[in-house]
C-alpha cells in the first residue's frame, strides 16, 4: 500500500468521526462512540506511520498531493505535504491525540454531552492535521483558525458555567489579535516572493535574490507579523493570558489542545518559515527575547499557585518560551525536538492531573490534596516520572531537550548569555513549581475532607493505560536527541538529521566553525544544569516536605503579585477594556452628542427649508404636469378599454382571427 | 388491399390535424388542464412538422429542433401547471371563464 499518496486520508478520518457526531451522536450509545472517536485517531495514527516510515525510504524526504486546485489567484492549491518536519507533527498530533481520546472515554464517562465532546475532539485533530500537513500559509491558516474555533469550543464545553463560557471568549479574541497579524505577515509574503507554497517561498528566500537583513526592513517586518500570529497561537507574553483561562475546559483537552498540539502551532509555523527567520537576525532577537522573557515570567506565576491545573497552564506557557528561545536563536530543530519532548510529558502531566481531579471528586485545590501517593499509585508513579523529566533529570526526555536549547543560547552565532541566564534560572524554577505539585498533591497528610477522601479511587483502566504509555514516552523519546558530546551511534542523533533538510542554512548564513571546539564547557553548562534541577527539586522537598506550614517563607512582598499573576489581567482591563474601550467610549460619547449630532441637526434643519420649498414646485408644476399627461390619455383611451374582456379565450381567437386573416391576404393575392 | 408509402404529405396532414384539434381545444375548452394538454397537441404538431421535413431533407436541424420544442414543452408545462396550482388556491377553480379579473 502506498502511504504516501493517501496521507490525504490522515485528516479526513477525524473529520468523518466528527461528522457522524454531529450528525447521529445524540442517537448512538456510549460504547458506539467510545469505538468511533478514538478509533478515528487510532486509524489517523496507523496511516500517519505507514506513511513516515515510506517518507524516511525516499532520497528526496518530500511528498506532495495535490487534491484540487483552490484559490487560484494566488496559485495556492489544496494540496497536502509530507517533509520530515510535518511528519513529526503528524505523529505527535495522532499519538498524543490517540491516547488523549482513550483516556477521555474513562474521564468523560460519567459527564453529559459525551457525543459532543469526542465530535469537538475529532473536529480538531482534523484541523490540527490540515495545519500540520498543509503545502501552503492559505491552508495552514485553514488549519490554525480551525483549531481556534475548536479551543473556543471546548474551553467552554461545560457551557452552563459562565466562567467557561468567558474563558472560551477571551482565547477566541486573543487569538484573533495574533491572526490578524498572520495574516497581514502572509500578505507581505506573497508581495516578497510571489507565492504562499512553502516550497516556493523557502526556495525565493534561499535563492541569491535575497541577502541577510541587518536593518529592520520588509523581510523582518513580514517575520514579525508571522511571529505576531505565533504569540497569540502558543501564548507568548502579551497575548498569553488567555492559556491560563483555558483550563476551564475539560482535562484531556487542557492535556490535547493547551498543552501537546495547538500552542504548539505557534512554534511549527516559526520553524517552518525558516528561511524567513533566518535572514532577519533582528526580528529572531525578538523572537528569543519574548520566548525568555515568557519562559521566565509565566514560571515565576507557576511558583505560587494553588490550582494544579493552573500551575501546568503557566509551566506550559513557560516551556512555549523556551522553544522560542531555541526558535528565536536559529536552533530550528531543537525548538521542534522540545515541542516533540514537551508534548509527552506536558500531556502526561495534564492527564495525570485529570486523574488526581477524578479521583478527588473534582477538586483543585492543592491545599486540600496531599497523601495521594498511596491512594493511587498508577497516577503517583507516571506523573513522579513527568515531573523528573520536565525537571531536567539525566536521562529522562525534559532533560536532553532543555539542555540543548540552553547549550544553542550559548553555541549559536544569534545566541547571548542573556539568555543562557534566563534559560538556566527558569529551569530551576521549573523544576521547583513541578516538584511543589508533587509533593503538596502526593505526598504528607491528606487535607481532603471526609467524604472526599472516602470517595478517593484510582482510575479506570483506559486512563491509567495512556498514562503508562506517556510515561515510557517520557523516558525514551529524548534518546533521539542526544548532544553530540556523548558520541553515541547516529541513531541516538537521529532527531537532527532527520530535520536536517527542512532547515537547511541559508547560503548566505552558512559560515563554517559553527561547531565550537567547546566540549569542556559544554560538560561544564551541562553540569551546572543538572546541578540547577536537583536544587529545585531539593528547595521544594525542603519547603514542602521538611517545614510545618506556619514555617514556610511568606515570600513577603512578591508573593501576592505572583498570585495575581503579576496584575496582568487587572492592567490589560484598565489600560484595554475600561481605558480604550469605555473611557475611549465615554470620549466618542460627548464628541459624537455635541459635534457630530450639532452638525447633523443643522443639516436637518437646512434641508427641512428647502424641501419646503421643493414641495410647493412639486405638488403644483410636477404633478400637475403629470396629472395633466395621465388624464389625457385616460380621456383617449376610455372608447378602446372594453375590449379587454379579462376573457382569456376572446384573446386567444383574436390570434386565431388574426392568424387566418394574414393567411387569407396571402390567399386572395 | 394496396399499401401506400408514407410520404411527407401524410405527416403534414397528421400535424395539420393535430393544429386544428390543439386550436380548436384552446378556444373552445373552459378546462384550464385541458387546455394546457391542447397546447401540447400544437407543440407535438409542430414537432411531427420537424420530423418529417428533416426526414425529407436529410438534416438533422429538424430533429434537433424538435428535442428543444420537447425540452421548452416540459418547462412550460411544469410552468403551467405551477401557476394553475396556485391559482386553484386562490379561486377554488380552474375553469378559466371564471377567471376574468384582469379586464377594463
Amino acid at each position: 500500500m502506498n502511504f504516501l499518496d493517501l496521507i490525504w486520508l490522515i485528516p479526513l478520518v477525524p473529520l468523518f468521526g466528527a461528522a457522524v457526531m454531529l450528525f447521529f451522536g445524540r442517537r448512538l450509545s456510549k460504547a458506539a462512540i467510545s469505538i468511533i472517536c478514538p478509533g478515528a485517531v487510532g486509524a489517523s495514527l496507523l496511516l500517519s506511520v505507514g506513511a513516515v516510515v515510506q517518507l524516511a525510504g525516499l532520497a528526496q524526504k518530500i511528498h506532495q498531493v495535490t487534491l484540487f486546485p483552490w484559490l487560484p489567484l494566488m496559485k495556492v492549491d489544496m494540496a497536502y505535504l509530507l517533509d520530515p518536519l510535518s511528519s513529526v507533527m503528524i505523529l505527535v498530533v495522532t499519538g498524543v491525540g490517540f491516547l488523549i481520546h482513550v483516556y477521555s472515554i474513562g474521564y468523560m464517562g460519567h459527564e453529559g454531552g459525551y457525543y459532543r465532546f469526542f465530535g469537538y475532539m475529532n473536529l480538531f485533530v482534523f484541523f490540527m492535521l490540515t495545519l500540520v500537513l498543509a503545502n501552503s500559509y492559505p491552508l495552514l491558516f485553514v488549519g490554525w483558525e480551525g483549531v481556534g474555533l475548536c479551543s473556543y469550543l471546548l474551553i467552554g464545553f461545560y457551557f452552563n458555567r459562565k466562567s467557561a463560557g468567558d474563558a472560551g471568549k477571551k482565547a477566541f479574541i486573543v487569538n484573533r489579535i495574533g491572526d490578524a497579524g498572520f495574516i497581514l505577515g502572509m500578505f507581505f509574503l506573497y508581495q516578497i516572493t510571489d507565492s504562499l507554497k512553502f516550497t516556493d517561498v523557502n526556495e525565493a528566500l534561499r535563492s541569491a535574490r535575497f541577502g541577510v537583513e541587518h536593518n529592520f526592513g520588509l523581510l523582518s517586518l513580514t517575520a514579525l507579523l508571522l511571529f505576531i500570529g505565533a504569540i497569540g497561537k502558543s501564548a507568548q507574553i502579551p497575548l498569553y493570558v488567555w492559556l491560563p483561562d483555558a483550563m476551564e475546559g475539560p482535562t484531556p483537552v487542557s492535556a490535547l489542545i493547551h498543552a501537546a498540539t495547538m500552542v504548539t502551532a505557534g512554534v511549527y509555523m516559526v520553524a517552518r518559515s525558516n528561511a524567513l527567520f533566518q535572514l532577519t537576525p533582528e526580528t529572531s532577537f525578538i523572537v528569543a527575547g519574548v520566548g525568555a522573557a515568557t519562559s521566565i515570567f509565566a514560571a515565576s506565576i507557576a511558583l505560587v499557585q494553588t490550582d494544579i491545573k493552573k500551575v501546568l497552564a503557566y509551566s506550559t506557557v513557560s516551556q512555549l518560551g523556551y522553544m522560542f528561545v531555541a526558535a528565536g536563536v536559529g536552533a530550528y530543530w531543537v525548538a521542534v525536538f522540545h515541542l516533540f519532548t514537551h508534548a509527552f510529558f506536558k500531556a502526561l502531566l495534564f492527564l495525570g492531573a485529570g486523574s488526581v481531579i477524578h479521583a478527588m471528586s473534582g477538586e483543585q485545590d492543592m491545599n486540600k490534596m496531599g497523601g495521594l501517593k498511596d491512594k493511587i499509585p498508577t497516577t503517583f508513579r507516571t506523573m513522579f516520572i513527568a515531573s523528573l523529566a520536565i525537571a531536567g533529570i539525566p536521562g529522562l526526555a525534559g532533560f536532553f531537550s532543555k539542555d540543548e536549547i540552553i547549550w544553542q543560547t550559548h553555541a549559536s552565532p544569534l545566541g547571548s548569555n542573556f539568555f543562557t541566564v534566563v534559560g538556566l534560572v527558569t529551569a530551576g524554577m521549573t523544576a521547583f513549581y513541578m516538584w511543589r505539585l508533587m509533593y503538596l498533591t502526593f505526598y504528607g497528610e491528606g487535607r481532603m475532607d471526609e467524604k472526599t477522601k472516602h470517595h478517593l479511587h484510582e482510575s479506570p483502566k483506559t486512563m491509567t493505560v495512556p498514562l503508562m504509555v506517556l510515561a515510557a514516552g517520557s523516558v525514551l523519546v529524548g534518546w533521539l536527541g542526544t548532544p553530540k558530546l556523548f558520541g553515541l551511534p547516529e541513531f541516538f542523533r537521529g532527531f537532527e538529521g532527520w530535520l536536517e533538510p527542512v532547515f537547511e542554512p541559508v547560503k548566505a548564513l552558512a559560515q563554517e566553525g559553527a561547531e565550537h571546539a567547546e566540549h569542556a564547557f559544554e560538560w561544564f553548562m551541562m553540569g551546572v544544569s543538572i546541578v540547577i534541577a536537583v536544587g529545585g527539586i531539593y528547595v521544594a522537598y525542603y519547603i514542602y516536605r521538611k517545614l510545618r506550614r506556619d514555617q514556610r517563607p511568606s515570600g513577603g512582598m512578591l508573593y501576592p503579585v505572583l498570585l495575581n499573576k503579576w496584575y496582568v489581567d487587572e492592567l490589560y482591563d484598565i489600560v484595554f477594556i475600561r481605558g480604550l474601550s469605555l473611557g475611549g467610549g465615554k470620549a466618542f460619547a460627548a464628541f459624537d452628542s455635541e459635534v457630530v449630532d450639532g452638525g447633523v441637526n443643522g443639516t436637518a434643519w437646512t434641508t427641512k427649508f428647502v424641501s419646503t420649498v421643493s414641495m410647493w414646485w412639486d405638488t403644483w408644476i410636477v404633478d400637475g404636469l403629470v396629472n395633466l399627461s395621465a388624464f389625457t390619455v385616460r380621456a383617449l383611451s376610455f372608447p378602446v378599454r372594453f375590449l379587454q374582456t379579462g376573457f382569456l379565450q376572446s384573446y386567444a381567437l383574436a390570434f386565431v382571427l388574426g392568424l387566418l386573416a394574414i393567411f387569407g391576404y396571402y390567399w386572395v393575392r | 388491399m394496396m399499401l401506400h408509402p408514407i410520404t411527407v404529405t401524410h405527416y403534414l396532414v397528421l400535424s395539420a390535424a393535430l393544429l386544428l384539434i390543439g386550436t380548436l381545444g384552446v378556444l373552445l375548452r373552459r378546462n384550464a388542464v385541458v387546455i394546457m394538454m391542447s397546447i401540447e397537441l400544437i407543440l407535438n404538431a409542430v414537432n411531427v412538422n420537424l420530423i418529417a421535413f428533416s426526414e425529407h431533407l436529410k438534416t438533422l436541424n429538424g430533429q434537433i429542433f424538435a428535442i428543444f420544442v420537447i425540452t421548452v414543452a416540459v418547462a412550460e408545462a411544469a410552468v403551467g401547471l405551477g401557476i394553475l396550482i396556485a391559482l386553484f388556491r386562490n379561486k377554488e377553480t380552474v375553469l378559466i371563464d371564471e377567471i376574468d379579473l384582469l379586464k377594463w
